[in-house]
């Protein structure tokens, strides 16, 4: 690591981009995502690449998917509103494997909302959202530095697998300010591209690049094959933080900014003699439903605790992953408003209390 | 025996779909011919959409993606920022380009992206088995018009060319037709300039050309062309709407 700055997270996602070799990006104004879009007209130019405006958030997500079938490193980034009118884009990009890289910097829902924090998106982001059988890899960073460091990551996740990448941001951590280290050198692995539209040139063939397949058993071993590609990454790339989890007797899950306020509570139920760990996916998906699972498993294991910014989304991916093996629990808050730790501690507190 | 006749290296061999007497195939093959004559094949890269035409990526011999309905000219764009110096091409139907993609059509022609957009006219959504488009004439009939499109519920028809050429980045239109050897000669000199246009990077070229759909418009393929010059063309003049003295 060299270099410590105090950077504010939406800078940090634009310039972590630019260090990962991105060359292209496409976006339309919105907040509270839109400092990416600014940091990106400023320095992309200057890096040697290109900055367009889109029209609409239909418009960039279009041109993401030009662009990277052209063989480019391309980001796009929006928050919630705009990322709705990006999924039928996310469903060619799936369909065609394309590589892309896409920001959701979520805010309130649904219709218009507001502009401050939530997680509502998590739904969304990990089981769909555009049409057919499709999975994009999904980061929820907590943390500035992990900020910086999961984009770089998610570029050359999209790139070996032919996959959208989303990195699940909310304003809170856009907005926010900490201090990040950037390496000297970035770890950028970029494969051939055979695949990419370059013009035929000394080729034999025509290249082309579609989502269709009139055919049904033509469109089944599509389907097949992309199946098979979401096991190989389901199994290789979940990402999770597990803390003071060794003997706690309930297991607090959450993600993003909400798992930073889970993070002290666990502290104070520490101060209070209850034992409290826990489980941080970092992959929302791939979930890591295994590590959830081999935490039910454990005797000591008494409950679950599943927090989030929204009216519970993930909580059902717990379930499943728990499978009636310990209750699960849940608290959240909606609308931009984030729970304070005493309310956590006071759910956890009641949990405690119950179990005896 | 000398050649007099021969089918042109811009298309591949894989047979035309297209229903008898659809002009949509004589579009194909003279923008691929254009793109062999101007030895620019190589460099080519076209963007199908969604329509009768949503396939034809296997049927010009560049390299070729497939668009979301309406997108292309944003497909287009992202293309041409990644290859700069390589021809990039859209082929839009009415619906594709003046229905559900007028803002992507619209913004790439105000940006000035170099690229070309071929943009087909047939007064219907053919793939669809022919509803009404913003391009239906009033008075037609249709699926979805099937009164006659009538002015007063239905609106009236998008003249497209006429409206992107009151774009500052649009640096030449032309709206042409297919209906006979001289027109197809025209529209041939119209391609070639759209691409001059772009190799010079001097702006946005659109072609709109004026084709048949006899299967949704019920007629032989002789009243169609027929069809074309007494109804379409009186509501849809051909000729340069920008870029009359451009040289290229
Ligand atoms: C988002 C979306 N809406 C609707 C369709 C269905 N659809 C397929 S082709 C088409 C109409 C195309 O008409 P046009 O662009 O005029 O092309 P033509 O077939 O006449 O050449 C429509 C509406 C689709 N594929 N995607
Ligand atoms: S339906 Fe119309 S536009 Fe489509 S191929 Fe047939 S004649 Fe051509
Ligand atoms: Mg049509």
């Amino acid at each position: 690591m060299s270099k410590r700055v105090l950077m504010k997270g939406n800078e940090v996602i634009a310039e972590a981009a630019i260090r990962a070799g991105c060359r292209y990006y496409f976006g339309y104004p919105i907040t509270p995502q839109t400092e990416i879009m600014h940091y990106m007209a400023l320095t992309m130019n200057k890096a040697g690449g290109t900055f367009v405006q889109a029209e609409s958030e239909v418009a960039a997500i279009n041109m993401v998917y030009g662009a990277s079938a052209a063989g480019g490193r391309v980001l796009t980034s929006s928050s919630s509103p705009g990322i709705s009118l990006k999924q039928e884009g996310f469903s060619y990009i799936a369909g065609a494997e394309l590589p892309a890289v896409v920001v959701n910097i979520v805010r309130g829902g649904p219709g218009l909302g507001g502009i401050l924090p939530a997680q509502g998106d998590y739904f969304q982001a990990t089981k769909g959202g555009g049409h057919g059988d499709y999975r994009n890899i999904v980061i929820a960073p907590a943390s500035i530095q992990e900020l910086y460091e999961m984009t770089v990551e998610a570029f050359n996740l999209a790139d070996k697998y032919r996959m959208l990448v989303m990195i699940l941001g909310d304003g809170t951590l856009g907005q926010m300010m900490e201090p990040v280290s950037f390496r000297e050198k970035e770890p950028i692995v970029i494969p051939e591209k055979p695949w990419a539209l370059t013009g035929r040139k000394d080729r034999e063939e025509h290249n082309t690049i579609q989502s269709i397949y009139i055919n049904p058993d033509d469109l089944e071993a599509k389907n097949i094959e992309l199946q098979d590609k979401y096991k190989v990454v389901s199994r290789d790339e979940v990402r999770y933080e597990e803390l003071n989890t060794e003997g706690a007797e309930i297991i607090i899950v959450a993600f993003g900014t909400c798992s930073r306020i889970c993070r002290n509570v666990i502290r104070q139920a520490s101060g209070i003699g209850i034992k409290v760990g826990m489980i941080r996916p970092i992959t929302l998906w791939p979930f890591p439903t295994e590590v959830i699972a081999a935490a039910a498993a454990k005797p000591e294991t008494r409950a679950f605790l599943d927090v989030e910014l929204n009216a519970g989304q993930m909580v059902e991916d717990v379930r499943l992953a728990v499978n009636g093996k310990k209750p699960v629990h849940f608290y959240g808050r909606m609308g931009g408003n984030l729970p304070g730790q005493q309310e956590i501690l006071d759910r956890i507190i009641k949990i405690h209390e119950e179990g005896k | 025996m000398a050649i007099v006749f021969e089918k042109t290296k811009g298309l591949t061999d894989k047979p035309f779909h297209y229903c008898p007497g659809c002009t949509h195939g004589i579009i194909h093959r003279i923008i691929a011919e254009v793109m062999c004559e101007m030895n620019i094949l190589d460099d080519a890269i076209g963007v199908s959409s969604v329509g009768c035409t949503y396939n034809n990526y296997e049927y010009f011999a560049c390299d070729m993606v497939q668009a979301a309905h309406g997108r292309a000219p944003a497909v287009a764009t992202g293309i041409k920022r990644v290859h700069p110096g390589n021809m990039v091409f859209t082929y839009q139907g009415d619906g594709d380009l003046a229905s559900i993609g007028t803002a992507e059509i619209v913004h790439a022609a105000a940006r000035g992206e170099k690229i070309c957009a071929f943009f087909v006219n047939n007064a219907v959504y053919g793939m669809t088995s022919g509803q009404m488009a913003p391009t239906t004439l009033l008075g037609q009939v249709t699926t979805t018009s099937p009164f006659g499109r009538d002015a007063n519920l239905q609106g009236y028809p998008i003249n497209m060319s006429e409206m992107l050429a009151t774009l500052q980045g649009a640096v030449y239109i032309e709206r042409v037709t297919v209906v006979d050897f001289k027109s197809i000669q025209q529209a041939k000199k119209a391609i070639a300039k759209a691409f001059r246009v772009q190799q010079k990077r001097l702006g946005f070229a659109f072609v709109e050309f004026l084709s048949t759909c006899p299967t949704n418009w019920g007629k032989d393929p002789v009243d169609s062309l027929q069809w074309i010059r007494e109804n379409m063309i009186p509501q849809y003049p051909l000729g340069v709407f920008k870029g009359k003295d451009l040289e290229v």
